[in-house]
């Protein structure tokens, strides 16, 4: 069964920049899709537009049968609520408490009342310590999220998204400010929570590597046109170049691995202190 | 090489931009002095002389300042106090919303209420809390009413302006993750804007309090209760050492306040 | 998932500001008292103020359709003295203030000229304009010399303050650098402070010329000159008209000021 459907997504900016053109995919249940590509390709768009933080063009994107480019106003954000939404500089709202970030993915269920009272109901609040628990986070709660280093509070986004029991997952590049073991973690991590709940994902990352390694599916995106859909394996020379332009990929895979390993233990290190 | 190749001459500023500075210094100086001879068309220069031994005469006066008559002068401190609290809750009050309706990335619609709300703002911040008081007077009576009203009515500005200026510095990513999740509108403010500028929010409201306390001193002048009624009666019956009382509470009570104020800063920070 | 463990069922937000309960709830309790007897001192004459009601609206009426010809004279003349005064204020302000904030910048100055100009800074600060008005009227005459005096001396308290706030937060290294060159202190001034204090301290004078003109509104009411004793007589009259004219060309000035203000600033920036 497929939960997401895209269909002829297109994006046009006011500015008259052709952001997406025609995107077509979709994504069955329990998939994590990898959306691949160089710097704006539309990747960020892709994602915001699937959740209406930015305003498709044209085309229609159906969740679980209901076309979200139609909707507006408090229909919109029940469809939000049912979307959950990892960023990349983790976008926390840091004054608060880490308890608070993750209730907060309650938010599109309670009333302005009691949201405003910090007054969620029991299951709310239980989920949320089970999910801290879940991210390794659970001495942490009463913290204030500008106290916790970057991987910790990628967790803390993980763990808001999924308290609003998505039924997708939208991941914005979730590594591009994080050490290499740290981005390994939080790819296990999200990897991990979203073949537990059977929950569809589509992670906006920029390292190829990471990509194969923990998605189930690549798309890649090139000014706004899918140019490659397929499994990790898939991802040979010749697609690279399709999808980057030219680049010597052998010799940068072999320093990438090359350079990846013996750093790890040095990593380890820093995060000890 | 080139060897005769002549050695660059390392200029300050271009030929133009001297002449413009000259120019600019010029018209300054020459605007000051215009309005320096215009301010002192009717300026009569004998009481200007006389001003040192005018000023040897009130001091001799002042000293020693009139120590007994703080008797007097507690229940004016108390209205003062009074006037600069509540003054400032109420321009608070005020200017929370008003600072939301003006900032660029909260208005409801930037075509028509955000230039409602800063005109609201400059027409508060123009008109000083003394004039407010001149015309509430006028029109309500004199007494303590008035002087809040003015103390009120002029924070409004004050603190919208500087909490908008705020709102407009918030980091919008904090604001797009809680709207990601199906927040509305109001729950949006609730977790991602207020605790943004909360600190700010507290910093500027302690702020205006301190100003606030520093201005109803003075706002008796015209009937709007607190010290400057009794400053205004020493005033005309020239007892100059019950004056140099009332400076001497003034002076307390403003170090006091902006001690409270700088701690408080601190503290939010 | 493993063995589902049991997790509490209700969360409630730590407190921030005052940790301790049973100070939280005095310091409220304390609050609420405070806010009760502050409200009891303001004795309300409700009768005279359903009497100013009418008046007040009168007042709403003569803003709405204000008289700008009938008294334009002194409207004029006081607005006159107001600009002038405002000028020659700020540029004597900024000549004494730049001196004093040097010598009270920590950084720069010896400690005995630091203590004598954060004393000249303290002193300036303290009072309210207007005190200083009624002290200078006394002491030169009525008339825009004594406003004169009085907005250059609030003016070198609070400029020279932020100024030396500013020196005292320059970079460290840069005067380093500039004093490893073997720079004597008027150098390293001129090379290491000022280009990192300049720009700020335009925006500064501008800042402070916008106060300047607001008060200068002001303490005419105290007989310094400017468009404050217009506005005062106005009101005394009851010609709200009039008095609502010239609140809506101060108004109009102060916002002219702000905006070429702020271009000015982006110009030097």
């Amino acid at each position: 069964m497929n939960v997401l459907k895209l269909d002829k997504l297109s994006k046009t900016y006011a500015t008259g920049d052709t952001a997406l053109n025609q995107v077509s995919f979709e994504v069955p249940a329990g998939q994590v899709l990898g959306l691949i590509g160089p710097s704006g390709a539309g990747k960020s768009t892709l994602i915001r537009c699937i959740n209406r933080l930015v305003e498709p063009t044209a085309g229609s994107i159906t969740l679980g049968g209901t076309d979200l480019a139609q909707l507006q106003g408090a229909a919109l954000r029940r469809a939000r609520r049912r979307i959950g939404m990892i960023f990349q500089e983790y976008a926390l709202v840091e004054r608060l408490t880490v308890m608070e970030n993750v209730l907060s993915g309650r938010l599109g269920y309670v009333s302005l009342w009691r949201s405003f009272l910090r007054r969620y109901s029991p299951d709310d609040v239980s989920k949320a310590f089970s999910l801290l628990e879940q991210v390794g986070l659970s001495q942490h709660y009463n913290k204030r999220a500008d106290a916790l280093s970057g991987g910790q509070r990628q967790r803390v986004g993980i763990a808001r998204a999924l308290e609003q029991d998505p039924e997708l997952l939208l991941v914005d590049e979730p590594t591009a400010s994080l050490d290499p073991k740290t981005s390994r973690q939080i790819m296990r991590l999200i990897g991990d929570a979203c073949r537990e709940r059977h929950l569809p994902a589509i992670i906006n990352i920029h390292d190829v590597m990471l990509a194969q390694q923990f998605t189930d599916r690549i798309i890649g995106l090139r000014a706004g046109e899918v140019v490659f859909d397929g499994p990790p394996s898939g991802l040979t020379d010749e697609v690279l170049t399709r999808i980057y332009g030219d680049e010597d990929w052998t010799r940068m895979r072999g320093e990438e691995a090359g350079a990846d390993e013996p750093r790890t233990p040095a990593v380890d290190l820093a995060e000890g202190i | 090489m080139t060897t005769n190749a002549p050695t660059p001459v390392w200029h300050y500023r271009t030929r133009k931009q001297t002449l413009l500075g000259w120019l600019g210094w010029f018209s300054l100086v020459a605007l000051t002095v215009f309005c320096w001879q215009l301010m002192n068309e009717n300026t009569i220069w004998a009481f200007v002389s006389d001003a040192p031994e005018q000023a040897a005469d009130i001091g001799g006066r002042m000293f020693p300042p009139a120590w007994s008559y703080i008797d007097q002068l507690w229940e004016p401190l108390w209205d003062t106090i009074n006037i600069a609290t509540l003054g400032t809750l109420i321009g608070v009050a005020v200017a929370v919303p008003v600072a939301f309706l003006a900032a660029n990335n909260t208005t409801p619609s930037r075509r028509f209420v955000r230039p409602l709300a800063l005109l609201l703002i400059v027409t508060s911040r123009s008109i000083n809390s003394l004039i407010w008081a001149l015309l509430l007077v006028a029109v309500i009576g004199p007494g303590l009413l008035a002087g809040v009203i003015a103390i009120g009515l002029r924070s409004i500005g004050f603190i919208a302006k500087l909490l908008y200026e705020a709102i407009e510095e918030i980091d919008f990513n904090q604001v797009e993750a809680v709207r990601a999740t199906g927040a509305s509108g109001a729950q949006v403010i609730d977790y991602a804007i207020v605790p943004q500028i909360l600190p700010a929010f507290w910093g500027i409201s302690v702020f205006r309090w301190d100003i606030n306390i520093r201005e109803s001193t003075i706002l008796g002048l015209v009937g709007a209760g607190g010290l400057g009624i009794q400053l205004s009666a020493s005033l005309a019956t020239l007892a100059w050492n019950q004056v140099a009382m009332i400076f001497v509470v003034i002076l307390g009570t403003v170090i006091v306040s902006e001690w409270v104020s700088a701690r408080v800063r601190q503290a939010v920070i | 998932m493993d063995q589902p463990s049991v997790h509490p069922v209700t969360w409630k937000r730590p407190p921030v500001l005052f940790t301790h309960t049973g100070w939280r709830r005095a310091i409220y309790a304390g609050a609420l008292i405070y806010l009760v007897l502050a409200m009891q001192s303001i004795e309300v004459d409700w009768q005279r103020v359903y009497l100013g009601l009418d008046r007040g609206w009168k007042f709403v009426e003569g803003f709405l359709t204000p008289d700008f010809t009938t008294r334009w004279r002194d409207i004029s003349e006081g607005l006159i003295e107001s600009l002038t005064m405002t000028v020659t204020s700020t540029v004597a302000g900024i000549l004494v203030s730049v001196p004093i904030g040097i010598g009270a910048a920590r950084n720069l100055a010896p400690a005995p000229v630091y203590l004598f100009c954060r004393g000249i800074i303290t002193l300036s600060r303290s009072f309210q304009e207007v005190i200083i008005a009624i002290l200078l009227v006394a002491m030169f005459g009525f008339g825009p010399f004594a406003g004169f005096l009085t907005l250059a001396f609030a003016s070198i308290g609070f400029l020279s303050k932020l100024l030396a706030e500013d020196i005292e937060a320059c970079d460290r290294s840069q005067i380093e650098a500039i004093r490893a060159t073997g720079a004597s202190w008027w150098q390293v001034v001129n090379y290491a402070v000022q280009p990192q204090v300049m720009p700020r301290l335009v925006g500064l004078s501008l800042y402070r010329l916008d106060i300047n003109f607001r008060e200068s509104a002001v303490i005419g009411i105290v007989g310094a000159g400017g468009i404050g004793a217009t506005l005062n007589t106005a009101i005394d009259r009851y010609e709200y008209d009039s008095a609502g004219a010239i609140l809506i060309i101060i108004i109009a000035i102060v916002l002219v000021v702000e905006y070429s203000s702020s271009y000015i600033r982006r110009w030097v920036q």
